[in-house]
């Protein structure tokens, strides 16, 4: 197969875009994908302050590397889950690729966030899923690191399949509100929030782990424990499974989906969130989902008559 | 040829030239779910292996709703 813009041998084949490419041509137009995408969805500008959530797997480093070589004032944050050697491994990684092109790297670890709160303890505790859990985790941690740092831009690694899987889900269920909250640009809805955006969305998880191979990034290969079984990884086996069939399925259903389905459901759903009564963080309802889930881990770890047994 | 799978770390031996593709099915992976790496290069799936060859497959799906 030759490459479709030099006619080299190509070295990646992209069925979706019916293009197969070289490495100096795929990484042209893996950096071309990224730009555009966010100059047509206006995500951010080279004189706002980005922090990009790193996980240390293929799609945040990518992001990262791409981000920082188009010029973008990019800091990194490492959110430790506590997931023993998978997030020892992860954070090495996070670490090594910060130090090798001198970016910036912030960690928060949620052991020294607070007693209990490293994810298999939060799960074990509320008997929640961990990656839901572990979704709560995320979010109030980007959104306060965010806040705390003074970025404009909170920046993740989400890719196409993340999007599709996560919106075969949400249809699934038809959950209006999650619908109506899923988009590749999440302005800043309350002054605690900053803007949220995900430059990879249109772009394939495949794609990604070429371009940080081509790249030579050292990237986390090995799953989360906790992804084993997890309803997101059958979502993207189905879809894969489409998309195989039909090459540019979950291209067509993410992208449809922003363009028409979305603001239908944004039109309805436009609650304004609150005031969190415990962390002062913007929530729906009295309190946060986090301090919601945090205070089950208190009930657990102190149930009420410990103190006093009778 | 051999073949080692990632993140499973497993390594099998397939024996006779195919091609990727039919490697990749043959082992039940969908293409487009994997990079298929023999040395420093990634291979499209028309590219023809032999047995001597020592290929590398890894998966590309990382799941989780984070
Ligand atoms: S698989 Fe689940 S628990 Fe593991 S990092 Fe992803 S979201 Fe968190
Ligand atoms: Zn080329
Ligand atoms: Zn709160």
């Amino acid at each position: 197969m030759k490459c479709t813009r030099c006619r080299a041998k190509a070295e990646v084949e992209l069925r979706a875009h019916n293009a197969g490419f070289c490495r100096p041509c795929y990484l042209f137009y893996f950096r071309r994908q990224v730009e555009r995408a966010i100059a047509a969805e206006r995500m951010f500008t080279h004189d706002e302050r980005l922090l990009v959530a790193v996980s240390g797997g293929k799609d945040s480093l990518a992001l990262w590397d791409v981000l920082a070589e188009c010029g973008y004032a990019t800091t990194g944050l490492y959110l430790g889950l506590g997931i023993g050697a998978y997030s020892a491994r992860s954070h090495e990684k996070a670490l090594k690729f910060a130090e090798q092109r001198e970016l910036e790297l912030r960690v928060v670890t949620l052991e020294e966030e607070g007693p209990g709160l490293a994810i298999p303890d939060v799960a074990a505790a509320t008997r929640r899923v961990p990656c839901s859990a572990c979704g709560t985790m995320k979010r109030h941690f980007f959104d306060t690191a965010a806040l705390a740092g003074g970025f404009e831009v909170l920046v993740t690694g989400h890719n196409l399949d993340d999007e599709a899987a996560r919106l075969m889900g949400n249809v699934l269920r038809w959950q209006r509100d999650h619908l109506a909250r899923q988009r590749p640009v999440l302005p800043a809805t309350h002054p605690k929030f900053v803007r949220k955006v995900k430059p990879l969305y249109l772009i394939s998880e495949y794609e990604t782990a070429v371009y940080a191979f081509m790249r030579g990034i050292d990237y986390i290969v090995e799953e989360c424990p906790n992804a084993v079984g997890a309803t997101q990884l059958l979502y993207k086996d189905v879809l894969n499974r489409l998309e195989h069939a039909s090459p540019g399925t979950k291209q067509a259903f993410v992208q449809e989906f922003f363009r028409s389905g979305q603001p239908a459901f944004a039109a309805v759903e436009n609650e304004e969130p609150q005031v969190c009564g415990q962390c002062g963080m913007p929530a729906y309802g009295t309190l946060c989902s986090f301090c919601r889930l945090v205070r089950q881990v208190e009930a657990r770890r102190s149930p009420p008559g410990a103190a006093a047994p009778a | 040829m051999r073949v080692h799978l990632h993140p499973q770390r497993r390594t099998v031996e397939v024996q006779g030239r195919r091609r990727v593709g039919q490697l990749l099915t043959e082992l039940g992976i969908l293409p487009g779910t994997a990079m298929v790496i023999r040395g420093e290069f990634l291979l499209t799936e028309g590219e023809v292996l032999e047995d001597v060859d020592e290929v590398e497959i890894r998966a590309v799906i990382s799941g989780g709703t984070g």
